[in-house]
């Protein structure tokens, strides 16, 4: 068997070269390969990138085998300070990122110095971004991964999700950082993020366990994406897809993409974190290449599924491999963003005191005369509201704690003021963009 | 009944023979596991044995799904369940009742027997490892004596301690890591039955036999304080059939 996740072992004269250290951790930022292959029948989940085409990608842009441990961020990014020279690209989700204040780009690798920082601070379209370095994160292999294991608690950076004080060791990377700097991947590999996408599903394997009206319901619906979604799996909301008798079966192997369909009748598409093995009846497998849409949607997107036959399907897998393994020699380099190269050695320290004390989330802001307004990142519930009406609030003051996706984050004040409405409650279920709260910024 | 060959998604074939939960069924699925795992056939990534089904997971840039079909029923015809490797015994220690079994009482309740009685049959059974699945080392036992089928807690616990041993309906199994779960807890074992950095990481493999074994609570702690609950020496121990 190839080894996907091939990536250099660290260079023992010189001991690693890079090291990387957390300064906020994001909302959820784990290390995460193409996935640990040949363990299921162990009951150990695959894990892996979510988006595995974004990973490949971002890892060819640095000069790293596909395979290689990149970051996998999650809506809000980490700050990362890093502590030698190295080359990184951004993929996935489109990101606000920028490296010592410094707006940085996508899809395309750059410089970072000695001591820069670098901070993601959002994905205002897709969900999840990633952060290859040349020479991959350097994380012990375990059964044949650098992949979280989130579940399971092992692999990645010590089984778990980044946290502050985290330092990550990097590899050493394939060529000269010059050369690795400034490669491009052409646009048709940047994902458009669209909030209705439609996706490509192989029927089966128990699609005989469905009424033909349920699979009927399944193939002409559209399903919208609940906030009760993670890397295990995406819960589905929409029109009940009828089963013909039970909604169970004798637990066999969940495949990559599985979409059960337990007696509720809404569908759940199964996720890299996913259990191996369940009990409930699987319409249908949504195939590889399209779950790189699924992975970026976010609660409130929707999506429909459109059948086609394996042939079909394996033609598309076929085709985009084949794009894949051309790649490397399709990299343009870049000439505009010369940003970090240009600038040289540059003082560290500086970028955190500059940019304050920035919030988890930033939330959008609009803004009349002396009235700001906070608004919700992302379908959310509030889990807590931590200010009254009336109180007088520093900028950057945590507001609301939300909870959405399984993670908790908080909403902080956008600007300093008096809170002057507060619009929602402990338990309210919140829609992207509703207003939370008013505040007058004169006062 | 003929095995159905099933596509699950471009890269999955699934191999299901009867729809019904037995050993000889599971016999037939390992055979074939074991088999393809042999073949070592360029493009198979993986396989995932399952109660009644084969899945086998494949590149499909080095081969359809009709390829796959024939190669796999290449394997399969030339299979011989007799020639099967003799499953291997593998002993749980487990301390029953107290503050490890919290649910014991419940079971002995809705059994109808004493507390002693449900800990001579739960542990007086061998059991049959039909598939690892669920979580990362979670066997899947059958044979629970049908006395002590016992229905699963209204709602879940949020955490099961690690290494719990509990009934769910008909079943009984191990936690290998804290999880919630809905089974009734019934006692503790100290073995370790997930170790990701070995590479075979759990003690128990499909087609395994299990029986657990009563110890002390002062049984259970030493081995805990000594660090026991490490499974290779257990595992190098129960690699040969016993003849009890």
């Amino acid at each position: 068997m190839i080894d996907v996740n091939r990536q250099d072992s660290r260079l023992s004269a010189h001991g690693s070269q890079v090291s990387i250290e957390v300064l906020r951790p994001g909302l959820l930022t784990t290390v995460q390969d193409r996935g640990r292959f040949g363990y299921q029948k162990f009951g150990v989940p695959v894990s892996g990138a979510v988006d595995e085409i974004a990973l490949r990608v971002a890892n060819m842009l640095v000069g790293n085998p596909q395979g290689a441990a990149a970051l996998e961020a999650t809506v809000l990014g980490p700050q990362l300070r890093f502590l030698t020279d190295t080359v990184v690209a951004l993929t996935g989700a489109v990101v606000e990122a920028d490296l010592d204040g410094k707006p940085v780009p996508w899809y395309e690798s750059f410089r970072v110095r000695p001591r820069q920082v670098l901070h993601i601070r959002k994905c205002p379209r897709g969900l999840r971004a990633y952060l290859a370095i040349a020479g991959g994160i350097d994380v012990p292999v375990l059964l044949g991964s650098r992949s979280t294991c989130l579940i399971a608690s092992f692999g990645g950076f010590r089984g778990r999700a980044l946290a502050a004080g985290d330092v990550l060791a990097v590899g050493p990377p394939s060529a000269p950082l010059p050369e690795l700097t400034g490669r491009e991947a052409p646009s048709p590999w940047r994902p458009r993020h669209e909030s209705r996408v439609t996706v490509r599903v192989i029927l089966g394997p128990q699609d005989d366990a469905f009424a033909e009206e349920g699979i009927r319901t399944f193939l002409e619906s559209g399903y919208r994406v609940t906030p009760n979604s993670d890397r295990m799996g995406y819960r589905l909301d929409g029109p009940v897809i009828r089963h013909q008798g039970s909604p169970d079966i004798i637990s066999d192997w969940i495949p990559l993409g599985g979409v059960q369909v337990p007696g509720d009748g809404k569908p759940i598409i199964l996720l890299a974190d996913r259990q191996t093995t369940g009990g409930y009846t699987k319409i249908a497998t949504v195939i590889r290449p399209d779950l790189s849409l699924v992975a970026q949607l976010r609660p409130g997107d929707t999506l429909a599924f459109q059948a086609v036959s394996v042939v079909e399907a394996q033609a598309i897998a076929c085709k985009i491999e084949a794009d894949l393994l051309a790649l490397p020699d399709h990299l343009v380099t870049a000439e505009s963003w010369t940003y970090a190269a240009e600038l040289g050695e540059v003082p560290g320290g500086i970028s955190l005191a500059l940019q304050g004390d920035l919030p988890q989330a930033t939330p959008t802001v609009m803004e009349s005369p002396g009235r700001a307004t906070v608004r919700c990142p992302m379908p959310a519930v509030v889990v807590r509201v931590l200010i009254d009406a009336g109180d007088m609030v520093a900028v950057g003051q945590p507001l609301f704690l939300l909870q959405a996706m399984k993670m908790e984050f908080e909403v902080a004040a956008p600007r300093a003021g008096c809170l002057v409405e507060v619009n929602v409650r402990e338990g309210d279920a919140v829609g992207a963009d509703d207003v939370m709260a008013s505040l007058d910024t004169t006062a | 009944m003929v095995p159905r060959y099933v596509p699950a998604g471009e890269r999955g074939l699934v191999v299901e023979f009867e729809n019904a939960v037995s050993i000889e069924i599971n016999d037939q699925v390992r055979a074939l596991a074991i088999g393809l795992e042999a073949a070592h056939i360029p493009g198979l990534i993986e396989v995932v044995p399952t109660y009644r089904s084969l899945a086998v997971e494949y590149d499909p840039t080095a081969m359809s799904f009709e390829e796959a079909e024939r190669r796999v029923r290449e394997v399969a015809a030339t299979l011989d369940p007799a020639a099967l490797p003799p499953p291997k015994r593998v002993e749980i220690p487990t301390v029953y009742g107290g503050a490890y079994g919290p649910d014991l009482p419940f079971v002995a309740q809705h059994a109808g027997l004493g507390e002693a009685e449900v800990i001579r049959l739960h542990s007086g059974t061998v059991y049959h490892v039909y598939m690892i699945g669920f979580s990362a080392g979670f066997a899947y036992l059958g044979g629970l004596p049908e006395r002590l089928h016992t229905p699963r807690l209204p709602s879940p616990r949020i955490k099961v301690p690690k290494g719990s041993v509990a009934i769910g309906g008909s079943q009984t199994g191990a936690y290998p890591a804290e999880t919630p779960g809905g089974w009734r807890i019934i006692g503790r074992t100290y073995l370790n039955l997930f170790d990701p950095a070995k590479e075979i990481p759990t003690p128990m493999q499909p087609g395994d036999t299990v029986q657990f074994v009563p110890i002390t609570e002062d049984e259970y702690l030493a081995a805990s304080r000594e660090g026991r609950a490490g499974s290779r020496e257990l595992r190098a121990e129960n690699r040969e059939p016993r003849d009890d």
